[in-house]
């Protein structure tokens, strides 16, 4: 019943172009299914995407300076931080004066504390100074440089004074270089003193550990995946249960158990000294390092590498194996090359779920990580509750993020993500 | 039953029995033996051991009993890798993750063939099924057709001697099943292999084979060409079972000269040959096929019993013309007649009389 116009468009039989009408009458559908999404969309978007979104924001916003000492910016645009010698009267009055309003309101510590984390004692010189200079009145108790310099004589350092210079703009990449071990020098980024790098060994020592832990997990779920894709259903449904078991059990229970086992006076390094393997004296260390971290991590992401690796194992017929022999392959060849080939969409997405979900793991490393085993998120979790400082934690967890797309694309590109297969 | 010392016997079981669970048996003493480049099929009903055969010839199911030889030498204990039998699968299981040249290419691979000489021979087998064009695909890109011919030139790629098919036209349809018959047959025929097939459809076992294995319960119910399967079923099972069949239950009232008097369970008395049954007295089953009933009466031979039928539904199938009718008490007997110009027309509702030559009816077990 269609028609064609002279431009080529097909029409529908009432002379409507056919593609408007199709969409006229997919708009119902389509709105629909809009509405049926729509409660979960709102409640992703108000307890997940926003929170996030406001978190990475918070990694570069940096008005807490410039709205609390506004003029203070305003005069030190104008000094030279290479100067060597601390800005002028001009200057100290503007401070007094933002001062002045910060301390009635109680701003001026926190100001105090955000520079701090940048150049260390910052915090006390405005602490200081924020008492005194209630007291004064900034209309006529000038020359104000004299004044600061007697209350603390790190008021005259060059640095104090470049770091709040550096900190003036509303948005800093600070905390990023920050969380990248670098630090804003005279000129440009530079490394901060070696005794001070932390992030960047946090963050390889958790990729790492994370690579670790998914070897091992594939490793111990193949052979797993293997025989519940190959018992007949009534066994392979025990054998499901006791692998979904852990899931059941909370996360710290198992760790804590985990614990209990690996400790000095544990369960394993007990029996190691009743056997005799093991001398009393020379107990082996087992938790609170890496090696505790790993076994306890394999453990408790196992499940995630063997569900998907069952699936796509289940759907890999045994007649396959079987033609291989038929056609003269031997047991280890027909595995090799033609079982194994087709189970690699199951390695691949267990590798993905294990390798995502260990990046980010906290609760295990914390508890039985040390200080060796910890990864990048325990840092993070530090930041966001001990130090408080969140612009650091949002930097760590956008380069978190970061990394994580950034290896679901090389597997894309390697692998192909259209080649994992999750059920 | 075949004689399991033939000397040029290529492939025998003796006395091969198989079970699963060590209570019940599959396969109950199994004998068979076969010449080099016959092609045999093993025919029979779901669970009749046909399959369990086939798998115990290519290695992936062990005997329990008994002995398998092929070419003489036992291979009972010869894993099915070193076995050199080429085997086609129901569903053809065609490796997914490689292309038809390198499926083909694999059996050649395994036995360390030189590159050349592979590509060689993988081009000769695809040019054999005539999908010479297709080696750069994946199985997944191909037609169930195309799949299965693929499916069969990698089971001849590397030249075994035996091939054993396991269902292979079982998934396509009716006309490309018909059109495989005939390639999988002259194939055969043209590379002078031995060929076990395996399937429970009888067309395909009667048009197929040089000989067709009747299995049920375990055991082989008769083995013979497919006319005398069809023509001479030895037994009601074997005559239920190939092709349609009408069945009619009786008493032996007496047997001489070869020919059986039966007298039907109403009392109508009928003309058999004597099959299973031996002595008066016996019940028995006798079996007729639909095509070999006559009601003509110029047509039936002289002095041959004869039976009251009343016509009670004709059917016109194109080719040919089926007439159910009501013998001696049962409404689901069949007549088959060909349509041909001065064939006559049955209505409902008449009431004709029925015979056949004696030979044509078979008094077989009860």
């Amino acid at each position: 019943m269609s028609d064609t116009t002279q431009n080529g468009s097909v029409l529908a039989a009432d002379g409507t172009p056919l593609k408007r009408s199709l969409a006229r009458a997919l708009r119902r559908q389509k709105i629909r299914a809009l509405l049926l999404i729509a409660p979960l969309l709102l409640f992703v978007m108000l307890t997940f995407i926003m929170p996030i979104g406001d978190m990475l924001f918070r990694s570069v916003e940096n008005d807490i300076v410039s709205k609390t000492l506004p003029r203070t910016v305003v005069a030190l645009r104008d000094w030279d931080a290479n100067s060597g010698e601390a800005p002028g009267e001009e200057v100290f009055t503007a401070l007094a004066a933002d001062l002045q309003i910060a301390a009635e309101a109680k701003l001026h510590t926190r100001v105090g504390s955000r520079l701090n984390y940048e150049t260390p004692g910052i915090s006390s010189l405005f602490r200081k100074a924020g008492r005194k200079v209630k007291k004064w009145d900034v209309e006529n108790d000038g020359p104000f440089k004299e004044q600061f310099l007697e209350i603390h004589k790190g008021w005259g350092d060059p640095d104090v004074w470049r770091t709040i210079q550096t900190y003036s703009p509303k948005f800093t990449n600070g905390y990023f270089l920050n969380a990248a071990d670098l630090q804003k020098g005279a000129d440009g980024p530079e490394w901060r003193p070696e005794d001070e790098q932390i992030y960047w060994l946090l963050f390889k020592r958790t990729m790492f550990m994370s690579m670790v832990i998914t070897i091992s997990c594939i490793v111990l779920a193949y052979p797993v995946a293997w025989i519940l894709a190959n018992l007949p259903a009534r066994s392979a449904n025990l054998l499901m249960i006791l692998v979904l078991l852990p899931f059941w059990t909370s996360l710290l229970v198992r760790t804590s158990a985990w614990k209990v086992m690996l400790q000095q006076q544990g369960v394993i390094n007990e029996t190691l000294v009743w056997l005799g393997l093991v001398a009393d004296d020379a107990r082996l260390v087992m938790i609170n390092n890496q090696f505790g971290t790993i076994v306890a991590m394999t453990h408790i992401l196992l499940p995630f590498m063997i569900l998907p690796m069952y699936s796509v194992m289940q759907t890999i017929q045994p007649t396959y194996l079987r033609a291989a022999k038929s056609l003269g392959a031997t047991n280890w060849t027909a595995f090799w090359r033609v079982y194994f080939p087709q189970s690699i969409p199951g390695i691949g997405a267990g590798s993905i779920l294990v390798f995502i979900l260990s990046i980010g793991y906290y609760i295990t490393p914390e508890l039985v990580g040390g200080t060796k085993g910890v990864f990048i998120s325990n840092r993070i979790a530090f930041h966001i509750s001990s130090s408080l400082n969140w612009g650091l934690a949002a930097a760590l967890g956008a380069i978190l993020l970061a990394v994580v797309l950034v290896l679901y694309w090389a597997y894309d590109k390697i692998v192909g993500i259209d080649n994992v297969k999750l059920g | 039953m075949a004689d399991a010392s033939n000397h040029d016997a290529f492939v025998e079981f003796e006395r091969v029995q198989k079970s699963y669970d060590g209570e019940n048996l599959v396969v109950k003493d199994l004998n068979l033996s076969m010449p080099k480049g016959e092609f045999l099929t093993m025919l029979g009903p779901s669970g009749s051991g046909k399959t369990t055969c086939l798998m115990m010839l290519a290695g992936f199911e062990t005997a329990t009993h008994g002995d398998i030889r092929l070419g003489g030498t036992s291979i009972n204990n010869i894993p099915p890798h070193k076995r050199g039998i080429g085997m086609v699968f129901q569903n053809y299981a065609l490796f997914p993750h490689m292309t038809i040249a390198e499926n083909l290419s694999f059996p050649l691979e395994v036995r360390k063939l030189g590159k050349s000489e592979r590509e060689e021979k993988v081009m000769r087998a695809l040019d054999m099924v005539e999908m010479g064009a297709f080696g750069g695909r994946r199985p997944a890109q191909l037609s169930g057709g195309q799949q299965q011919r693929i499916a069969l030139a990698r089971a001849l790629v590397f030249e075994p001697e035996l091939v054993l098919m396991d269902e292979p036209l079982g998934a396509l349809d009716k006309q490309l099943r018909e059109k495989m018959q005939f390639e999988i047959t002259h194939l055969a025929h043209r590379l002078g292999i031995t060929v076990v097939y395996v399937t429970h459809d009888q067309t395909e076992a009667l048009t197929m084979s040089d000989r067709v294995a009747v299995f049920e319960d375990g055991r082989i119910q008769q083995l013979a060409p497919p006319d005398k399967l069809y023509e001479e079923p030895q037994n009601s099972f074997v005559a239920q079972f190939i092709g349609e069949n009408n069945t009619l239950e009786g008493v032996v009232k007496e047997i001489n000269d070869g020919v059986a008097l039966v007298q039907l369970d109403n009392g109508d008395l009928i003309d058999a040959k004597p099959i299973n049954v031996s002595q008066p007295g016996e019940r028995t089953r006798v079996s007729i096929r639909p095509e070999r009933v006559e009601f003509n009466k110029d047509r039936m031979p002289e002095g041959a019993h004869t039976l009251k039928a009343e016509v009670m539904e004709f059917i016109y199938m194109g080719d040919i013309f089926r007439t159910r009718l009501r013998v001696a008490g049962k409404d689901d007997f069949f007549v088959k007649t060909r349509n041909a110009p001065d064939q006559v027309r049955l209505t409902p509702g008449q009431e004709i009389e029925i015979g056949w030559l004696a030979e044509d009816c078979r008094a077989l077990d009860a």
